[in-house]
């Protein structure tokens, strides 16, 4: 399937679900996630694989992108969800792909995603005990000396 | 350390069939010991760590100086090699390995980033600019990202110099 | 035993910390185990010792200025590193680069990955108790390469060869007739390996049945690389999604049967004889060209978003980049394979030996530089 046959085949399922303009990307509405996680997870889409999940701070809304492929169909999907910085609550998908658990933890320590339903959401590279969120563009810290730019 | 030729009578002990002894201090003698008998600690951070081990390998063979027991546990280790990036997370763990050597111990920076922060010394949030911020006390600094493994042996030339030199052997 | 002896003699749980510094930890990693006597009841990884906050960096460094940092990702293969990052920039400018640049990346791509695997087995043999000599041995084949790759650049270990549209230097003819005498002084040695080592009694009874991820729990887990294969998933992004001049070379994709650890070894031993062939066929047919484009040193992409990844020694090393209208990245993010290998650990551990710990974490070959980045 190429990728805009795989994001017909969702949207065709889940009409509140929106594809990116001039991408392949779907973006999809955060109360969706886990239904729609749940219905690629399983044949006929099969994506099997959670490869990565990243955070962008977009300054006035911070994405999560999932990105997700088949082992057995040679595909990939890549999925956002925009989150206000009011409410930064998400589902969890760590019921459903295992690689999820850390990728989540990894998200919540850097930008303050809060998984819920994440069987174990602590920090995972900074100290237990660290404040802020390091990867947001906001983030200040007097360790931090900024290069100057060119 | 005192060589037979300087002492008189050094044509006398010549002529003793199988003969020639040494004369010493015995300060000179503890850190003529010292100097060849370096333990290190086996405490790879990161890059440098690879370099260190390469040094360790048959080709360069760290072991012609006498530092090539490579030891797991601090207690039994006289010189601690921090080598690679010190982490804001790993400062703690580093001054308690370091107070857990038994004296006298003796430190050798390994790396810019272990001497101030190398490549990393801008922008980062985590990473602590160098062994010395954190109240260790650095012996020999080697420079490089990572150094070659020759400048780790001439580094390792360098704290054995400077042990020979020492006022106070007891240290 | 009467009543009151049993009260006396009872077991408890206890905890233990194995590392940040460990020898066999491999970098700063930290296991908390919960032990009922020898046994492993839970083990709980901690990471982030090495936690250089590269994601960071990247936000205020011009494109070219952060390949260096790649380098220090996986400082153990830091041409692959270089060329998963200079890829995912060249796909994200739409830049076509040469086919000798690209013969090229592929004879230094795999060149490295041999140097890593070497590690991998040096440092998995010494963890199940062959003490030194299988890691001298194999440090002995390794600084044959570096050798190489010092001349070809100038450095042993963070190369900085690849360049958006191309790579650093051209080969002369002297590295490429050192690369091919490379080749046939390591077809025997990797036969020796095998010889000493792969079917030693000792070292299949240690390694056997110990650490056994299934074909489900390794997809579930996105567990990568010679990792995923030797679980018997037939999957190398070489074969199935063809970058550079892969599609041109023959070679096998090795697979494990029972994915324990003594497969995900064996696995790595095959690939390098693969990875040989692979050279082997390159160096041959090797064409003449340009080996870089001229582009300038600082990029100006539109606003997009790119994700490339690539097949590294341990696994699907991805760079997920967004660019905006300036000449930083706007954002950055590595998806390392050791990150994902290292997660499942906890399951396989579970009811086995401490000792088996060290063996199942040997035969992840993980690296800490690329784990918190
Ligand atoms: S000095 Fe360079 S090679 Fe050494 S740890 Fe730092 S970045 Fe790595």
């Amino acid at each position: 399937m190429r990728p805009d046959e795989i994001s017909a085949a969702i949207r065709a399922k889940f009409p509140q679900v929106k594809e990116e303009a001039g991408t392949n990307y779907i973006i999809v509405p955060k109360e969706s996630i886990l239904e729609v996680s749940e219905y690629i997870k399983n044949p006929p889409l099969s994506f099997d694989n959670l490869h990565c999940i990243t955070g962008i701070d977009r300054k006035e809304k911070i994405e999560v992108i999932y990105t997700l492929y088949s082992i057995g169909e040679h595909y990939g999907v890549t999925i956002k969800i925009n989150l206000t910085s009011e409410d930064l609550n998400i589902a969890s998908v760590s019921a459903i792909w295992k690689s999820a658990n850390w990728l989540e933890r990894e998200v919540y320590d850097l930008f303050g995603v809060i998984f819920s339903g994440h069987p174990d959401l602590r920090r995972i590279l900074n100290p237990y005990d660290w404040q802020g969120y390091p990867l947001r563009k906001d983030y200040s810290n007097p360790q931090l000396i900024a290069k100057p730019r060119l | 350390m005192v060589v037979i030729e300087k002492i008189p009578g050094a044509e006398l002990i010549r002529k003793v069939p199988g003969g020639g002894f040494f004369l010493t201090t015995s300060e000179s003698f503890l850190k003529w010991g010292k100097a060849s008998s370096l333990w290190p600690m086996t405490f790879g951070l990161a890059c440098c760590a690879i370099e260190m081990i390469a040094t360790g390998a048959p080709r360069f063979d760290i072991d012609r100086f006498g530092a090539g027991v490579f030891r797991a546990s601090p207690r039994q280790c006289d010189v601690m090699v921090v080598a690679g990036t010190i982490c804001v997370k790993m400062n703690d763990c580093i001054r308690r390995l370091y107070a857990q050597m038994p004296e006298p111990k003796y430190v050798i920076a390994l790396g810019n980033c272990a001497i101030s922060g190398g490549i990393f010394y801008y922008d980062t949030y985590s990473v602590t600019k160098g062994t010395e911020s954190l109240g260790i006390k650095v012996d020999v600094f080697i420079p490089g990202c990572p150094p070659r493994p020759e400048n780790l042996l001439f580094g390792l030339m360098k704290l054995q110099e400077k042990i020979r030199r020492e006022k106070d052997a007891a240290r | 035993m009467d009543a009151t002896q049993t009260k006396d003699i009872y077991t408890e749980e206890f905890l233990i910390n194995m590392g940040p510094q460990h020898p066999s930890t491999h970098g700063v990693l930290s296991l908390e185990l919960t032990l009922d006597g020898e046994t492993i009841v839970e083990c709980t990884p901690h990471i982030g010792y090495l936690h250089r906050s590269m994601e960071k960096i990247a936000e205020n460094r011009t494109y070219t200025q952060f390949i260096p940092f790649t380098d220090r990702l996986d400082y153990v293969a830091s041409m692959n590193n270089n060329l998963g990052y200079v890829m995912v920039v060249e796909k994200l400018l739409k830049l076509e680069i040469s086919e000798r640049a690209k013969y090229i990346r592929v004879i230094i791509a795999e060149l490295n990955r041999i140097a890593s695997h070497l590690i991998a087995i040096g440092t998995f043999a010494q963890d199940l108790g062959a003490f030194a000599t299988p890691l001298f041995y194999c440090f002995r084949e390794r600084e044959k390469i570096v050798e190489i790759f010092d001349q070809l650049c100038g450095n042993r270990l963070t190369y900085n060869y690849m360049r958006i549209g191309g790579v650093l230097t051209d080969f002369s003819r002297d590295i490429e007739e050192k690369i091919k005498k490379f080749i046939k002084y390591m077809r025997p040695k990797v036969d020796d390996y095998d010889w000493l080592l792969t079917y030693n009694a000792i070292f299949l009874a240690r390694s056997k049945h110990i650490g056994v991820l299934s074909k489900e729990m390794a997809v579930n887990y996105s567990i990568t690389g010679p990792n995923l294969r030797a679980s018997g998933v037939k999957w190398d992004l070489r074969k199935d999604e063809p970058y550079l001049a892969y599609d041109k070379f023959e070679f096998d994709v090795p697979v494990g049967k029972n994915g324990d650890a003594w497969d995900r070894y064996k696995v790595r031993i095959e690939e390098i004889r693969q990875s040989l062939r692979i050279i082997e066929q390159a160096i041959e047919a090797l064409p003449q060209g340009d080996v870089a484009v001229k582009v300038g040193r600082i990029h100006k992409p539109s606003p997009s978003e790119t994700y490339f990844r690539t097949e590294n020694p341990r696994g699907e090393l991805g760079f997920y980049i967004v660019s905006d209208d300036s000449v930083y990245p706007y954002r950055l993010k590595i998806r390392s394979p050791s990150f994902s290998n290292l997660a499942v650990l906890p399951e396989l551990v579970r009811g086995l030996k401490v000792a088996d710990i060290v063996c199942v974490l040997g035969s992840f070959d993980i690296l800490m530089g690329e784990i918190d980045r």
